[in-house]
């Protein structure tokens, strides 16, 4: 059985169909691509599957629970992390201070007043670690707002691996990146594979292509097709669509 | 506001120490200025309100513009516990801390929902239930007039006799509680808790998606808030020995958000503390020379907002920053790897 699974998912804002029906699975330890065009419903189907918004119909299950409709706090607490499209940091802070916020250990203890966090503690080092993971060894105590575009989209991923996931969801993150950023974004990608189950989203084709398991096409608030990279680049929606164009 | 991790918790530190030295010495310089001992009393109840409020708007991020509810409630609660149930200055002080506390928890279960303009709009509301009840509830809150005659009780601590109708004595009485108010609040906003609520101002999105109960942060931080203005409140009936409702109006609440503002809430635990001292010394001072004095204050606050949003604390942290910077350049070509 499938880690994730997302059942006849519906949602609409006021008369627009957003999505229609939306049946997605994703097993454990794969890397899961989301693709489609422009208004196509795709961030849409990522914020009803992260809790942002609850859905109009179907069923969400994470590791065969229930979660249809819960708020993005319990979702969060159950292993599901997520990252932005649009970079959602914590800018006052420095750059492990982001990723200190993320960790449970920390999250769990949070209302205690007395309990500091303290140089050499066990939650820095596990924060240092995660951002040296992410390639931004050397920047901790960078204030994040300051750092470059391509560090802070790999601070956003840091957050989201500091939740220590179950399943991670990724919202385009090659937005913004240009070549270089996308390459190294890539390497990184290609790191955490290994270790985590890996949604993403993406409209960058040759990104996902190189990456992904598997490959769900998302079009007119459905699921058009699904498969392996090289199944979809056979399949004449996709051609149809001119949605796959690998490099 | 970026501060460093230190390697361990630390209750006392350099700034409280001077902040006391300032404060503690006070009694012997005030009169020579030209300045008056009850004064004193007045601005360190004031910045214990301030700090209070600085939880809610500097730490949380969130707007109160009906905070003189909580002070006010704090007054009346003090008040009400001497006249009408035993005359202990310690029960109503617990007392005023309590309901100040109550009546928080209370609006917060409305408000912390809410973010922003909307916030800044319903804190507005309560804000002015609560003063028009206490101008409308004659036979509890005494009116438009008050309550009048509230007595300064005698306590004793141990052995020592404190007799609080002595403004000497009881500024010292007003200025130990602002150093439990400042060394607790010091501790809350660098815990974890306090942590999380900066978390929260700078980006209640992304708390949510980790993990975190906002709206319970939210609805703590704005309690906490309003129970140290209630603590203020209680100090300032038996200061003023009368609570009355125009502590609640909608121009003194934001005479607190000014002074605030003014001495840098925003990037500073201190800004309150400085914000408060500089409206009192303004009503005094600039009151001495005109009746019109809040339009110059007035003034200096739209100049503070227009062109050092920081205020005074962040001028000041300015001005420490430039002259390491020149003391570094001189030693070493190198900033430290340590960061701000």
């Amino acid at each position: 059985m499938a880690l994730f699974e997302a059942q006849a998912l519906g949602k609409r804002f006021g008369d627009q169909v957003v999505l229609e029906r939306i049946d997605l699975a994703f097993e454990q330890g794969r890397l899961h691509g989301i693709m489609g065009p422009n208004g196509a419903g795709k961030t849409t189907c990522f914020n009803v599957l992260t809790g942002r918004y609850p859905p109009d119909r179907g069923q969400i299950r994470f590791d065969g629970e229930d979660i249809t409709g819960l708020s993005p706090r319990r979702i969060a607490r159950r292993g599901i992390a997520r990252s932005f499209q649009v970079i959602n940091l914590f800018d006052e802070y420095s750059a492990i201070e982001n990723v200190l916020m993320a960790l449970p250990t920390v999250r769990d203890r949070g209302f205690n007043v007395l309990r500091w966090i303290g140089r050499g503690s066990a939650e820095m080092d596990e924060a240092a670690t995660i951002l040296e993971r992410v390639g931004l060894k050397g920047r901790e105590y960078h204030p994040s707002a300051s750092l470059p575009y391509g560090e802070r989209r790999a601070l956003e991923i840091g957050i989201a691996l500091a939740c220590e996931p179950r399943i991670l969801f990724l919202d385009e993150p090659t937005s913004g990146m240009g070549i270089d950023g996308t390459a190294r974004l890539t390497e990184l990608i290609a790191s955490l594979k290994a270790r985590y189950t890996i949604v993403i989203i993406e409209h960058d084709m040759s990104f996902l292509f190189r990456l992904a398991d598997r490959i769900s096409v998302i079009h007119w608030g459905q699921v058009i097709a699904e498969g392996t990279p090289s199944e979809l680049q056979r399949n004449p929606w996709v051609r149809r669509s001119n949605l796959g164009e690998p490099s | 506001m970026i501060d460093r991790i230190e390697a361990r918790p630390r209750w006392i530190t350099r700034e409280m120490l001077v902040a006391v030295a300032l404060l503690g010495t006070l009694p012997l310089w005030v009169n020579h200025v030209g300045l008056y001992q009850y004064l004193g009393v007045e601005i360190v109840i004031w910045m214990i309100y301030a700090l209070g409020f600085n939880l809610l708007l500097g730490y949380t991020g969130l707007p109160s513009f009906g905070h003189g509810a909580f002070f006010g409630i704090g007054a009346y609660a003090f008040g009400l516990t001497q006249l009408n149930f035993c005359e202990n200055v310690w029960l109503g002080l617990f007392l005023a801390t309590a309901v100040g506390a109550l009546g928080g928890a209370l609006v917060a279960g409305f408000l912390s929902h809410r973010r922003g303009i909307y916030f800044a709009l319903m804190s507005i509301a309560f804000g002015q239930l609560f003063w028009f009840t206490a101008i409308k509830w004659h036979s509890v809150t005494g009116g438009e007039d008050g309550l009048l005659n509230i007595p300064r009780p005698a306590i004793s601590i141990g052995s020592v006799q404190l007799d609080l109708d002595d403004n000497l004595q009881l500024y010292y009485f007003c200025l130990a509680w602002l150093a439990v108010v400042v060394v607790g609040l010091w501790r809350v906003v660098h815990s974890r808790f306090g942590r999380i609520i900066r978390a929260i101002k700078q980006n209640e999105t992304r708390a949510a998606f980790i993990g975190y109960n906002v709206w319970l942060f939210k609805w703590l931080a704005f309690t906490l808030s309003a129970m140290v203005s209630g603590l203020a409140g209680g100090l300032f009936a038996m200061a003023q020995e009368s609570a009355y409702p125009d502590v609640m109006s909608l121009h003194a609440s934001g005479f607190i958000v000014m002074m605030t503002l003014i001495g840098g809430g925003f990037v500073s635990f201190w800004g309150p503390v400085i914000g408060a001292a500089v409206f009192f010394l303004a009503r005094d001072v600039l009151g001495a020379q005109t009746e019109s004095w809040l339009l110059w204050y007035g003034l200096m606050f739209m100049i503070v907002v227009l062109f050092k949003p920081e205020g005074v604390a962040g001028a000041w942290q300015d001005l420490v920053r430039r002259r390491g910077a020149r003391r570094r350049t001189a030693i070493v070509p190198e900033s430290s790897p340590e960061g701000p």
